[in-house]
């Protein structure tokens, strides 16, 4: 019983060896490129680039309808920037892909309207996962759920199956991609919670847009950590998964409903 | 008879001449790698690269999708950073393009592209510091 023990406390701290010196160089690195605050925050969050993700971190995001904005489309507006989408033609096509989209509700009783950002919850039990035939749509060990398009034969059962319509579809071929995001026609797609920002220990663009934007109601983390904020607020507030009847365990919750 | 024997013979050396003095540009591609951007070596030794760096990117491909692995030695945006065209900062356009140039004289359906972006970005004075440390890198082949 004490010997697993030993091997993990050896092995934690051999990560944490590991760690220490990552942060001592990239330290010295940051110091050089970005003002000192923006460092410290970074370095809260990111693992050296050689390390794979793990299952020990959950990425989640927690929204604040009643924080959002009505009329405020800087989430939407940031990640297609970010991700390289072009903005919706006007007027807007059916095949426009969308990562994420502005929701308005109405209580038809009282006319109280309020609005939320929804894009891929990054479900936990992803039925876009289980129907895909060839397993390019897949859940990395953190949680995040992307399709492989290396392997995606663009047959769209994922998007049949998702229940929150999260998924797109590339019907156009596409030039000038971002570097870091690659996209083209044939394939799906959706969401990445900006998985290449998130390895950098950046937030999802549409979170940071949402800061900058004075509104503060989208909130990024890690849901496994006791000790993030976004667990410490899941953990003391009501907040809802959408459509929870299904039972996929979203990572993405909202509250203000 | 030796009219034609003679005539014969004369076309063999035209023929023989004519190869000799064209020979030198006719076979390969005709990619220009330009070293003041690429400095003198690739990741690893030129040979290898010819021959093994599908599997290379093929790997990277996995490990960065599915395991979140950001290495740059052998990512496709580090090769891009030094073989694109220091004319449009492509690498792909016609057949002086680096990718292009090799794939078209082999023949080989090049799909990359579809997808990942094409064009270096950042310019090429920012990437110096993504290629290996002057000890780690195998020497390469001298143009
Ligand atoms: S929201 Fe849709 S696309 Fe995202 S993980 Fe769930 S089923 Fe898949
Ligand atoms: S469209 Fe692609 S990701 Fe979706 S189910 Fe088909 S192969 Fe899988």
């Amino acid at each position: 019983m004490s010997q697993p023990q030993n091997n993990e406390n050896q092995s934690a701290q051999a990560v944490d060896e590991h760690r220490r010196n990552f942060i001592g160089t990239s330290a010295a690195l940051a110091t050089l490129t970005i003002a000192p605050g923006v460092m410290v925050y970074g370095l809260a969050q990111s693992k050296p680039a050689d390390e794979p993700v793990s299952n020990k971190v959950r990425w989640g995001m927690l929204i604040d309808s009643s924080k959002c904005a009505d009329g405020c489309t800087d989430c939407v507006t940031a990640c297609f920037t970010e991700n390289g989408i072009s903005l919706p033609s006007t007027p807007p096509k059916e095949t426009d892909s969308q990562w994420i989209r502005k929701v308005e509700l109405k209580d038809m009783r009282t006319s109280r309207t309020q609005s939320l950002p929804v894009m891929c919850q990054h479900c936990e039990e992803p039925p876009c996962v289980d129907v895909c035939p060839t397993g390019a749509s897949f859940k990395r060990a953190d949680g995040i759920v992307l399709v492989d398009r290396h392997i995606c034969i663009g047959c769209r059962y994922c998007m049949m199956a998702c229940p929150y319509k999260a998924r797109s579809f590339v019907h156009e071929t596409l030039t000038d991609q971002n570097p870091d995001v690659p996209r083209g026609k044939g394939c799906v797609e959706s969401c990445t919670m900006c998985v290449q920002r998130v390895d950098q220990g950046l937030n999802p663009a549409c979170a940071d847009a949402c800061t900058k934007a004075g509104h503060q109601a989208i909130l990024f983390g890690d849901l496994n950590d006791p000790n993030s904020e976004i667990a410490k607020r899941i953990a003391s507030k009501a907040t809802v998964q959408l459509r929870a009847d299904l039972a996929l365990n979203p990572g993405i919750r909202y509250e203000g409903f | 008879m030796w009219k034609w024997t003679v005539g014969i013979i004369a076309v063999l050396c035209l023929s023989i001449a004519y190869a000799a003095s064209s020979s030198a540009p006719s076979v390969g591609p005709k990619i220009v790698i330009d070293k003041t951007r690429s400095g003198d070596h690739c990741v690893e030794d030129t040979a290898f690269m010819r021959k093994n760096h599908m599997k290379l990117l093929l790997h990277q491909r996995d490990e960065t999708m599915h395991k979140g692995i950001r290495t740059t030695k052998y990512s496709l945006k580090n090769c891009i950073s030094c073989h694109a065209s220091t004319k449009d900062n492509r690498v792909i356009g016609d057949d002086e393009h680096f990718c292009q140039g090799c794939h078209t004289y082999a023949a080989v359906t090049l799909d990359c592209w579809e997808c990942h972006a094409n064009k270096a970005r950042p310019a090429p004075a920012a990437i110096a510091t993504t290629l290996p440390a002057p000890a780690e890198r195998v020497e390469g082949e001298k143009k």
